[in-house]
């Protein structure tokens, strides 16, 4: 790890300041920031500890929605058994995620700011070029091993995975980022990689994320988050899913809302999944049908092709959890 | 530029450690390098592996991913202060003898650790729970029926 400073920041105000200058990170719960300076991808000059501000770190749940401080660990909002009961995509999204120890540092805004773990961008040493690290120099996932990397969103320059898990729940339940007074909507903080693929996030150098809010609502309520991963435990997803759902009185799907993880560049909305069920008695037909669109317009690769049908499969699967419980 | 070394003060297994220590270092490198605390295991270095697991205010992190000066203020509590002050092994030690719950020993004093935090947590009631929350300590030696095993039986001794 290259030399850095390191000071508490004295008010909120003052980080945003600090964090504008060159070489300057902000630093939370650390388990991005340090492990990536380790990579040597992350080369900070002076870091910026923001844990020690007060009041950042509530979880407030009301009639209108949940706000939870974006400084709040991962650990305890997972616990939170308000969040439990009106949010379980959340609640479990951040379950699954990471280890014990993990969840217990890691911040709910640092999170959503963890970068990809293409094995490229994280080791410059073997691998120098990289247009995410080093816009411009060049791809090698591009030609490499890409099993774990996306097939929606991705672009020339760029196809690493986002990897969190609690950003495709926000995203599946229109949660909202909030940048001190400044306010993002989840599926428009994510930037897709484009030609600008160091963009990752909708935040300025001199902006820090302070809260995350979710509106209550019954598909909120009857939300679940599914992960497929290449072990049991502590992993990153191969497919994961996010769904919501509400029935009318006549058991047609009202509200249906799905995101998809471990497949593109950003946590994906499948919009074109919850338009095509809408409205529709939920047969399996109807389902299965549906369920292919969530794929629509992906770039698969050699390594990575098998999602193209496994992801179809698990938002069936999140849906038919939804409607009948876990499967025997 | 503020300075990038400075004295520190940390709080480790009830005791008051000041020391001088370069900004980057990391909490695992402290305890290691300069107050000779290595009961505490680098394995990965990088968040993978769980061998360098300590509590901070009795919650379990990894010391390789927390900067030492992120610790400050903290109780910091390793393997080393997990015995009773006469010797006497806690609970969680004393069954991970009984259950041979190691072989070569390297991830041990994470395993424990993480093992103390998960019991206390309420997260060992089963054998699916506890192979869950114990997920982030790897044994490389495969040691890991043993763990559950040692777990548990301490699991029920804390009841």
């Amino acid at each position: 790890m290259k030399a850095f400073s390191y000071q508490r920041a004295a008010s909120l105000a003052a980080a945003r300041q600090q964090a504008a200058t060159t070489g300057a990170a902000i630093l939370a719960g650390g388990t991005t920031l340090l492990d990536l300076a380790k990579c040597q991808v992350a080369r900070p000059e002076q870091v910026i500890d923001i844990t020690r501000l007060p009041g950042l770190d509530e979880i407030t749940l009301d009639a209108q929605g949940l706000r939870i401080g974006a400084l709040a660990r991962m650990a305890r909002v997972a616990e939170d058994s308000g969040v439990r009961a009106a949010f379980p995509a959340v609640a479990q999204a951040l379950s699954l995620s990471a280890s014990a120890q993990i969840r217990n540092m890691a911040t709910i805004g640092g999170n959503l700011l963890q970068r990809t773990r293409c094995a490229y961008f994280r080791d410059p040493a073997s691998f120098p070029a990289c247009n995410r690290r080093a816009p411009g120099s060049g791809c090698t996932a591009m030609n490499g091993v890409t099993a774990n990397h996306a097939l929606l969103g991705t672009s020339e320059s760029c196809i690493a995975t986002y990897p969190g898990d609690l950003a495709v729940a926000l995203v599946a339940l229109d949660g909202t980022i909030h940048l001190g007074e400044r306010q993002v909507a989840a599926p428009e903080f994510f930037l897709p990689p484009g030609d600008t693929p160091e963009r990752e996030f909708a935040i300025a150098p001199d902006e820090i994320i302070t809260a995350v809010t979710l509106p209550t609502s019954r598909a909120a309520r009857r939300s679940v988050y599914l992960k497929l991963r290449d072990r049991a435990s502590y992993e990153f997803a191969t497919v994961s899913v996010a769904a919501a759902l509400e029935l009318d009185a006549e058991c047609r799907i009202a509200v249906l809302r799905v995101a998809l993880g471990g497949v593109a560049t950003i946590p994906w909305r499948a919009r074109a999944v919850e338009a095509a069920l809408t409205g529709r008695e939920p047969t399996p037909e109807a389902l299965r049908e549906a369920s292919l669109l969530a794929m629509q317009g992906a770039t698969p690769r050699p390594d990575n092709r098998h999602k193209l049908e496994l992801a179809p499969r698990m938002v069936v699967r999140a849906i038919e959890t939804l409607l009948w419980g876990e499967p025997a | 530029m503020p300075s990038m070394t400075a004295p520190l003060t940390l709080s480790v297994n009830g005791q008051d450690h000041v020391f001088e220590a370069e900004d980057r270092t990391t909490l695992l490198d402290a305890l290691r390098e300069q107050l000779h605390l290595t009961g505490t295991k680098k394995g990965c270095d990088q968040g993978q592996c769980g061998a360098c697991t300590v509590h901070l205010d009795g919650e379990r992190v990894l010391a390789c991913l927390t900067l030492a000066r992120q610790a400050e203020g903290c109780a910091v509590t390793t393997i080393e202060g997990l015995a009773g002050p006469d010797g006497t092994l806690h609970a969680v030690q004393a069954a991970f003898l009984e259950e041979d719950a190691f072989q070569c020993g390297f991830c041990t004093p994470g395993q424990i650790m993480s093992a103390v935090a998960c019991i206390r947590e309420g997260h060992a009631g089963s054998e699916d729970a506890i192979r869950e929350y114990m997920s982030g300590n790897l044994c490389r030696c495969g040691a890991y029926p043993n763990i559950v095993a040692a777990v548990r039986r301490a699991a029920e001794v804390l009841a």
